[in-house]
């Protein structure tokens, strides 16, 4: 992969610039911003989004969208508690249970949207709907956790002495990342992700796989927000029906952040990376800064996807303006 | 040449869309080794034809044969994989994608499990370099020219161990030279024993490239003819399909006397824009239709979309009514009374969720304006009125259109705009797709209304229709506008040869 | 009947009608006294009247849902809008109070409390049409970012606190009762008459169908379809920020966390269960049905004991199942068979013409 088409990767160094300008920002005004364990512990907290946001980078570059993410993860945080505490069931086959329900729930979603052309949006909302509400129907209550394993699982890790520990759960979203990235360059199905984002019609008569790759993607995106699920009950330690509520927005925040065109075809899984440490960032800044409201993240998000959103459009409509 | 078994061939292949019939028992034969023309009007079927051997379409009707075998494609890429590859005519290529992706697309080499990279770039500029084309293959395929991307669609369907490569108007975006040069690479491929389909409505180019044509018309096979047994002329004939009677039936009589007389509505003076038009001057009348002549791509629809206001020109004056000014787009044209049925009713015209009373009340509510509501009893009165004149055959005027068959869909979107009272009306190909009865009574519908003072434009690829129809021809080729035919010069034979380029034979009136 | 509603629009909504009706049943018989009525100091009372009075809300966002909807859109923001008009609205009447101070100041007049927050509901309309119909950014994304950054302007306004007040006349907007029905009802007949009249006795109902069903024939047919566009969602904004003003008014508090919290589907269920299709035909009274059987699915859910929060999972179910009768594959069947009828009978005609 030679750098030569630059204008795909507009974006994504309008990213990277933004991230060193925040970082470089915080460890003017505050004295322990620039320290290790700050630096790891954006890894940490951000663990289950950066995983989700990895599944929705490939939505996004098929050209759909998934907004059923952050139910999944409630469903599958709750799920677990219920089953290794109440019902007393081994960690191993809750794990593996949990990870089933994503492949289910993401292929039949895929299914309908691509077999009886229902938007995808309409969908995945209403995915959204049935597992919030599943969620709730396995219990109203958090439930706390203290399987072994999961407590073994949160507190692994490398340490790096003074109290400063890179995480097992930060190196399961990097290697989910990492895997992203491979996937997205090195093999055919991420090849032909971009090509279905880039022109279904034109890839249909390529003779690539539409209707599997399509199917696929959601599989995808909801095993791992499964997954996501499933780190979030680690790090909290609890299980929540009312957790990761608009944990969809920050997934697709990451993405588009991330430099990834929202009309699908274009992106890399690498910026979504970014996105999620400028996410990260942006929450420790607040907490560092102390006066500032938790809101205040919500507004700033906004406001970042829309500068990136009219940095996007910009850039389209100058390719346009070019081929005429 | 007997000795040889087709690689592929059909038989009676049928196809319908929605009622209308598109391909009507259509055999067609292909050899290996043959470059083979397929030849006929826009909406002929060739499109259609090549869908169908291809996997994209499953025909209504009929059998394809591929290397003695009875096959079905149900998808492009079965067909893709036996060796049968295609190369659209718009470019179907991922624009986001570099040039070497789209070339491996779907099909990457890999090397212990990932797709290696290196190989695709090296193999795309060894496939590219045998177009004699050099170029960065890793940049993206937006940043090259069409001109490029067509080499590349090219080079794509190359790679492929084809057997049968089908080229769906290849060189509609080349110059001279990219086509002569991809000329020589057919004829490599052929030599190799390679069977080509070429599709194209470059006469020219067809007679000098093939072996064999075959000419659809109407969705039927008109026949299959050896090219150095054929002219020019006679081709043309068999494409647009001729019947000698025409002339005779004419419906337009005309008093050339009257037509200095006519006042002019809408006058344009070199009005060009660039790849879809070039300069020409045109004269809109009051009460006379102005036929549009010309092959598929000679510029009939860019005139009239440049008229309306859907494309800007680049260059140009118009008068209008005698006062200068240009129309700016088409709510512009529509303030300025004018109308417009597009070529492609489903895509351009119909609102399907919309009932045939809404359908036909449109154009006139836009025209007085969102407050100016009609109201719903007037708007059941304008209905029924245009649904008769135009004859539209449904229960009622509540039906959805979407429901309705092509010809009454048609007579809709007339009806829509003669509703609406225009002073100039464009007809881009009226009748294409319908059948004969409604054919005749929109062609009656253009008469009267051009007897009512109305200005019409009409485009249509039968020249008949246009003969009996018009008071004046305007004939097209290549995008420029070569000459106008009016009065007693005004037939069938002089029309045909000036698309064909062939002025002195036309005059000795031998033609069949 | 026949005069409110045409005879199209009458058939579109007969399936919805129907589930209704058979809601009504199930609870006739499996809910006791469900229908029983009761006038308390001359005003309506009963669990029937209930989901009118609660539904109410859900009613007005769906309406204006159902104009973007129809343009081939969604508004995914109307439940920030809502927060936002109601922490307007909260925050005038008592300024001071996240600064901790207890008295109220003087008091604003009604119409400002009311018309202020309206306007800037509309102007946050007008920032998703904006960004829908000029910048063409889908509008899943669009009105996204309102949806994520709008509840956080919601809790700057109320510095993340519940602002409670006392003001009676503001209160009878959520509360209040009129001519013996519950205010927020007559509210929602208002804006029911008021768009009926909108779309369907102006052009302006016929050109949203056009642009959502086919932009590129509309464009030829000279429909400004950004303008069409950009009034849907200003107006969809304004039917949030009344939404708002009533929620808020009913429990006398801003809350931005939780004001409008999942009414964007709600609001979306509604009107597709109403049979209003994505870019395409809309139907206002569907709209009005889906909002009351979505609202009668809850009480009914909920008058058998089972959590509110559960009830998602039906809602999700029925929306599900309406969506794919209606999705366009299965339709497309439905009028290819259509179509070979009339291909028989046109050829017939033909004949008999020849």
């Amino acid at each position: 992969m030679e750098l030569k088409t630059i204008k795909n990767y507009i974006p994504l160094f309008a990213t990277i610039f933004v991230f060193i300008l925040i970082y470089t920002m915080g460890a003017m005004l505050y004295d322990n911003f620039l320290s290790l364990r700050v630096f790891l512990n954006l890894f940490l907290d951000n663990a289950f989004v950066g995983v989700i946001a990895v599944g929705m980078t490939f939505v996004i570059l098929s050209g759909g969208i998934d907004l059923s993410v952050g139910s999944v993860v409630a469903f599958v945080c709750i799920l677990s508690a219920k089953l290794l505490e109440v019902y007393q069931i081994n960690p191993f086959l809750v794990v593996l249970v949990c990870l089933l329900f994503g492949v289910f729930l993401g292929t039949v979603m895929g299914a309908v949207i691509h077999f009886f052309a229902v938007p995808d949006f309409l969908v995945t909302l209403v995915g959204m709907f049935l597992c919030r509400g599943l969620a709730y129907m396995v219990d109203l209550q958090s439930i706390p956790i203290r399987d072994e394993l999961f407590l073994a699982v949160n507190t692994m890790g490398i340490n790096f002495g003074g109290g400063v520990n890179f995480r097992l759960i930060s190196i399961i979203f990097i290697m989910v990342w990492a895997a992203g990235v491979y996937v997205s360059h090195y093999t055919r199905f991420g090849r032909n992700i971009y090509a279905l984002g880039g022109d279904v019609v034109s890839a249909n008569l390529m003779g690539i796989p539409i209707g599997k790759t399509r199917i696929l993607v959601y599989t995808m995106s909801s095993t791992l927000a499964a997954l996501g699920g499933l780190l979030y009950a680690v790090y909290t330690l609890s299980g929540y029906a009312a957790a990761a509520q608009g944990l969809e927005l920050d997934a697709i925040a990451a993405v588009v952040i991330g430099g990834t065109l929202l009309t699908g075809g274009v992106g890399f899984v690498e910026g979504t990376m970014v996105g999620v440490l400028i996410l990260g960032l942006i929450q420790t800044f607040i907490s560092f800064q102390g006066t500032l409201s938790s809101w205040w993240t919500n507004i700033i998000i906004g406001l970042l996807i829309f500068s990136f959103i009219l940095l996007q459009r910009f850039l389209s409509l100058r390719s346009d303006t070019d081929q005429k | 040449m007997n000795i040889k078994k087709p690689v592929l061939c059909c038989t009676s292949i049928t196809k319908f869309f929605s009622g209308v019939i598109a391909l009507d028992k259509v055999n067609f034969n292909l050899f290996p080794g043959e470059i083979h023309g397929l030849l006929g009007e826009n909406g002929a079927g060739k499109s259609t034809l090549i869908k169908c051997l291809t996997g994209v379409y499953l025909p209504d009707h009929g059998d394809i044969y591929y290397e003695g075998k009875r096959v079905v494609f149900a998808a492009p890429s079965e067909a893709r994989n036996r060796g049968i590859s295609t190369v659209y005519q718009e470019i179907n290529l991922i624009q986001t994608l570099s040039v070497a992706e789209n070339i491996f697309a779907g099909r990457q080499p890999l090397s212990k499990g990932r797709i290696n990279w290196k190989k695709i770039n090296e193999r795309s500029r060894e496939l590219l370099a045998m177009l004699d084309l050099d170029i960065d293959v890793t940049a993206l395929l937006s940043e090259y020219s069409t001109a490029v991307q067509q080499m590349v669609a090219i080079a794509r369907s190359l790679d492929i161990s084809a057997k049968v490569l089908i080229l769906d108007e290849p060189t509609s975006s080349l110059d001279e030279d990219e086509a002569h040069m991809l000329f020589n690479v057919i004829r490599k491929l052929r030599n190799e024993g390679m069977a080509i389909v070429f599709i194209s409505h470059f006469l020219d180019q067809v007679l000098e490239l093939c072996d064999t044509l075959t000419i659809l018309r109407n969705g039927e096979s008109v026949g299959e003819y050896r090219a150095n047994e054929i002219s020019k002329h006679e081709l043309i004939i068999k494409m647009l399909g001729k019947k000698l009677a025409a002339f005779e039936n004419r419906v337009a009589e005309l008093n050339s006397s009257d037509e200095s007389k006519k006042d002019v509505f809408y006058s344009v003076r070199s009005m060009s824009r660039r790849k879809s038009m070039k300069h020409f001057d045109l004269d809109l009348k009051k009460g006379e239709v102005l036929g549009l002549a010309g092959l598929l791509g000679s510029g009939r629809t860019e005139i009239a979309r440049l008229l309306f206001g859907i494309d800007k020109p680049h260059s140009g004056n118009t008068v209008i009514k005698g006062v200068s000014g240009s129309v700016l787009s088409p709510k512009n044209a529509v303030r300025h009374s004018f109308g417009y049925c597009p070529e492609d009713r489903k895509l351009e015209g119909l609102i399907p969720c919309l009932t045939i009373r809404e359908n036909i009340v449109l154009a006139l509510q836009v025209k007085k304006g969102l407050l100016k509501y009609i109201s719903l009893k007037k708007q059941r009165k304008i209905a029924e009125k245009f649904m008769q004149l135009v004859s539209i055959k449904a229960p009622s005027c509540e039906e959805n259109v979407s429901r309705l068959s092509g010809g009454n869909q048609q007579k809709v979107i007339i009806a829509r705009w003669l509703a609406a009272n225009p002073e100039f009306l464009i007809l881009d190909e009226p009748t294409r797709g319908i059948d004969v009865g409604a054919k005749f009574e929109i062609q009656k519908l253009i008469l009267k209304f051009r007897d009512l003072g109305m200005s019409i434009l009409f485009i249509s690829s039968e020249l008949d229709e246009l003969v009996r129809c018009c008071d004046r021809v305007a004939v097209l080729r290549d995008r420029k506008k070569i000459t106008e035919y009016t009065g007693r010069s005004l037939c069938s034979e002089k029309i045909m040869a000036t698309i064909a380029h062939v002025t002195s034979e036309a005059e000795d009136g031998n033609l069949l | 009947m026949r005069k409110i509603i045409s005879n199209e629009e009458f058939k579109r909504v007969l399936g919805p009608l129907a589930a209704f009706l058979l809601i009504m049943m199930f609870n006739m018989f499996f809910t006791p006294g469900f229908f029983n009525m009761q006038i308390k100091n001359g005003h309506l009372f009963g669990s029937f009247v209930d989901i009118f009075n609660r539904g109410a809300p859900v009613m007005i966002v769906a309406i204006g849902m159902t104009l973007v909807y129809a343009t081939g859109g969604i508004d995914l923001s109307v439940g920030s809008i809502m927060a936002i008009s109601g922490a307007v609205a909260a925050y005038m009447i008592r300024p001071d109070y996240t600064k901790g101070v207890i008295e109220y100041g003087t008091l604003p007049p009604l119409f400002a409390v009311i018309l202020i927050p309206l306007l800037v509901a509309g102007l946050l309309g007008l920032w998703n049409g904006i960004l829908v119909a000029y910048l063409k950014i889908q509008p899943i994304i669009a009105t996204l970012i309102l949806m994520v950054a709008g509840r956080g302007i919601a809790q700057l306004i109320t510095q993340g606190q519940i602002i409670t007040f006392e003001y009676p006349e503001f209160q009878f907007l959520g509360s209040g009762f009129l001519l013996g029905l519950p205010v927020s009802v007559i509210l929602v007949i208002v804006m029911l008459v008021l768009v009926n009249f909108l779309t369907r006795k102006t052009a302006l109902g016929i050109f949203i169908e056009s642009v959502g069903s086919n932009p590129t024939a509309s464009f030829y047919l000279g429909i400004n379809s950004r303008v069409i566009k950009l009034f849907s969602y200003l107006f969809c904004g304004i039917c949030a920020g009344l939404a708002g003003l009533i929620v808020t008014a009913d429990i006398k508090g801003a809350d931005a966390n939780n004001c409008g919290l999942w009414y964007e589907l709600d609001a979306i269920a509604s009107v597709i269960i109403g049979g209003t299709v994505w870019g395409g035909r809309f139907t206002l009274f569907g709209t009005l049905l889906g909002a009351i059987i979505i609202q009668s699915i809850t009480t009914t859910i909920l008058s058998r004991g089972v959590a509110p929060e559960q009830i998602l999972v039906f809602k999700a179910i029925v929306v599900m199942a309406v969506t794919l009768v209606q999705s366009s594959n299965m339709r497309k069947m439905i009028v290819d068979s259509v179509f070979v009828a009339n291909r028989k009978t046109d050829k017939t005609v033909n004949k008999g013409l020849n």
